[in-house]
């Protein structure tokens, strides 16, 4: 299987020149006109390669500094990249920050055209998209307002406006969901969700392990300017706060001179799955469940230490739309010490009450917190797969029912 | 997983990072027409007199200039329809200078978006050329009234100043994207041009004639680029009897070598950019 490529990079590397002396004025150059501009290299992105597929929701996640911006800039087409090739499908749109190029002395309509052309409509789409674009920001009454009279919220409710109105095949946004109040929060996902339903990509810059979990299909980990972990989101939000806690701890701990740089210990990780998917009938591994079909999941889990009393968790999420599912975690039957180095599959069946889509199945081992709920003992795995079957729009689950006529029943009889 | 997919695949194109042009051309015009017209209508904005600023600045500074040199300095008297020369000189140079003086800093103004929008970047210093230029129409329309009023007969000639304002208009864009490239890397540009273009209009024949200039320093007033061009508007416009551009120029060299310097800058200008417009947006 294999879905169309919507952004393709290969072997891209970046680096930036940093001036060391500060001040380039014209003077020096005159006077020192063999001694050329002293500069120090510093290299942000080096030799990263990865697709992202076209209707998916790509996450790229890094520390600050980790080249996470310099690479959305470079398939953005507004930094050159120093080698390497980069490749998009259809039109692309970046948004590095809602409302660049806002001009605050214009009303809402000329800003909306000049954006819209920025973004690549012709100024006549962008003309006629207005009314929708106004529509969806749900500025009606403001339109002749000129944008500083705007509210921040109200800004970035017509640039959000605009950028979907726009209609991009490939968005490359950066940490806009950070922005804007809970409802807005909302409209976005909302938003994207639709947008990735019909077919169109979206690369997200984030550092919200929250939004990658929920949203992204798949993501990226950059650490240092290379590829840490590329895949699932699930994996690489885990990845990431391992790489945040090490890099905090390796800050704030003592080290000893000559004493090896690094991570001292590992977060509490006792187990790893090594392997997870879904079956259908005899052993056969499949990505999809018909509708109402229970959902047989099996996961190979590798033990690092000994552990007395894990537990199974999953958890189900809708791609795009939020936690649909996250029972508390299972003991596992019987309740049993596992030893180091010991491999199990673990087996679960679950109904299948999701409506027709794309859904994903994250599972890990967890054990029993001592304050209560649970801590995951081995990163989590996620198993994309899809409900086939005649979509129901507007509903979350597809729960069994049953519709009948029943005997009018005359009000007189009942009442006597 | 396959994504419900609406239209048939498209087409992987490369991505090669940010350039003067590229892109489409209808998208690139429409960039810098819209560009320029919102400037155009922000320029004024909260003065009182708004737009009429763009034609008062230059008629004010043609009364400053004819009253010193017809009553103070008592050196137009000799130059027939002086105040005609004058002003047309004037608002020819007005749209040199406004272009090139809005065009040094426009990349580094415009830095937000060029750092974080993707779009051909020489977009930025020829929307400023064109709000320049639009004024400058504007500007010469007015002039021409004045220059009726003042009591110079329209000729059929005047249809012709569209093409001094073209090549004008071609030796403004050379030096406004010179300047626009070389300042995101040396600040130094911004005081140097200001220097520069105040040398220009005096080495220019704007409130001389050309024919006043000493024989020993016709050759250089000459090689100036823009000399060629105000003596053609003045010999289309106001007087036909004015030295051809030959006589004014003294030599076919001198000649020569003012419109070489033109196409010169313009190439040079042009590589400038081309050469930083990839960069551009990490200098910043």
């Amino acid at each position: 299987m294999s879905l169309p490529i919507a952004a393709e990079i290969r072997g891209v590397s970046k680096a930036f020149r940093i001036p060391t002396n500060q001040a380039a004025t014209l003077k020096q150059r005159v006077l020192h006109p063999l001694q050329g501009q002293d500069y120090r290299s510093l290299r942000a992105l080096e030799d990263v390669s990865f697709d992202v597929h076209r209707g998916e929701f790509f996450g790229i996640v890094g520390r600050n500094g980790s080249g996470k911006s310099t690479l959305l800039k470079l398939i953005a087409s507004i930094y050159k990249a120093d080698t390497g090739t980069i490749r998009v499908a259809g039109r692309m749109a970046p948004f590095i920050e809602l409302g660049v190029g806002f001009n605050p002395e214009l009303s809402a309509y000329d800003n909306v055209v000049l954006n819209g052309v920025m973004m690549g409509l012709t100024p006549r789409e962008a003309r006629r998209r207005f009314d929708e674009v106004i529509e969806f920001a749900e500025l009606e009454e403001f339109t002749e307002l000129k944008l500083r009279n705007y509210s921040s919220g109200m800004r970035v409710r017509l640039a959000f406006a605009v950028m979907v109105q726009v209609d991009a095949d490939v968005m490359l946004i950066d940490e806009v969901l950070a922005v804007g109040d809970a409802s807005f929060q909302e409209r976005c996902a909302e938003t994207f969700t639709r947008l990735i339903e019909r077919g169109k990509t979206i690369v997200l810059v984030t550092h919200s392990m929250g939004n990658v979990r929920r949203y992204c299909h798949s993501a990226l980990l950059l650490e240092g300017g290379c590829i840490h972990t590329i895949g699932d989101p699930g994996e690489v939000a885990a990845r990431y706060t391992e790489v945040n806690f090490a890099h905090h701890r390796q800050h704030r701990g003592v080290r000893k001179p000559g004493q090896r740089r690094g991570p001292q210990a590992e977060p509490l990780r006792l187990a790893r799955i090594t392997d997870a998917w879904l079956e259908k009938g005899s052993r056969e591994r499949t990505t999809s469940v018909a509708r109402r079909e229970a959902i047989e999941l099996r996961a190979q889990i590798e033990l690092d230490e000994d552990v007395s009393d894990a537990h199974f968790a999953l958890e189900i999420w809708r791609v795009g739309g939020g936690r649909l599912f996250a029972p508390f975690a299972s003991p596992l039957p019987p309740p049993r010490a596992f030893r180091a180095g010991e491999r199990v599959v673990v087996a679960a069946t679950i109904e299948n009450r999701l409506t027709p889509g794309r859904y994903r199945l994250n599972c890990g081992l967890a054990r029993p917190a001592q304050e209560g709920g649970e801590i995951p003992v081995s990163p989590i795995v996620g198993v994309p797969f899809e409900v086939s079957g005649e979509r129901i729009p507007g509903s979350l689950t597809d729960l069994s029912h049953e519709v009948r006529i029943e005997p009018h029943i005359e009000t007189e009889v009942l009442r006597s | 997983m396959t994504p419900p997919v609406e239209s048939g695949a498209l087409e992987l194109r490369p991505i090669r990072g940010p350039s003067a042009f590229g892109g489409e051309a209808r998208r690139f015009w429409n960039l810098i027409w819209l560009t320029a017209a919102a400037d155009y209508r922000t320029r004024y904005l909260n003065s009182w007199l708004g737009y009429a600023w763009s034609l008062l600045r230059p008629l004010l500074f043609f009364l400053v200039l004819y009253v010193v040199f017809t009553r103070v300095v008592r050196f137009g008297d000799q130059v027939e329809n002086y105040a005609a020369l004058l002003l047309l000189n004037i608002m020819l140079f007005q749209f040199f200078q406004d272009a090139t003086g809005s065009a040094v800093r426009c990349v580094v103004q415009r830095e937000n978006l060029v750092r974080k929008m993707q779009f051909p970047r020489i977009v930025v210093p020829l929307s400023v050329v064109l709000n320049a230029l639009l004024i400058a129409v504007m500007n010469m329309i007015a002039a021409l009234l004045l220059i009726v009023a003042i009591g110079v007969e329209p000729r059929w000639t005047w249809l012709l100043i569209p093409i001094v304002l073209a090549v004008l208009c071609l030796f403004t864009t050379g030096v406004s994207l010179a300047l626009a490239a070389l300042y995101p890397r040396f600040r130094d540009v911004e005081q140097i041009w200001s220097v520069a273009a105040r040398a220009l209009f005096y080495a220019s024949p704007i409130f001389y004639p050309i024919e006043f200039v000493p024989e020993s320093w016709r050759g250089i007033i000459a090689a100036n680029p823009l000399t060629p061009i105000l003596e053609q508007a003045r010999i289309w416009v106001i007087d036909p009897g004015a030295p051809s551009l030959l006589d004014a120029a003294g030599s076919v060299a001198v000649l020569v070598l003012s419109f070489a310097i033109l196409a010169g800058v313009c190439i040079l200008g042009l590589r400038l950019f081309e050469r930083e417009a990839p960069r551009v947006a990490e200098e910043l």
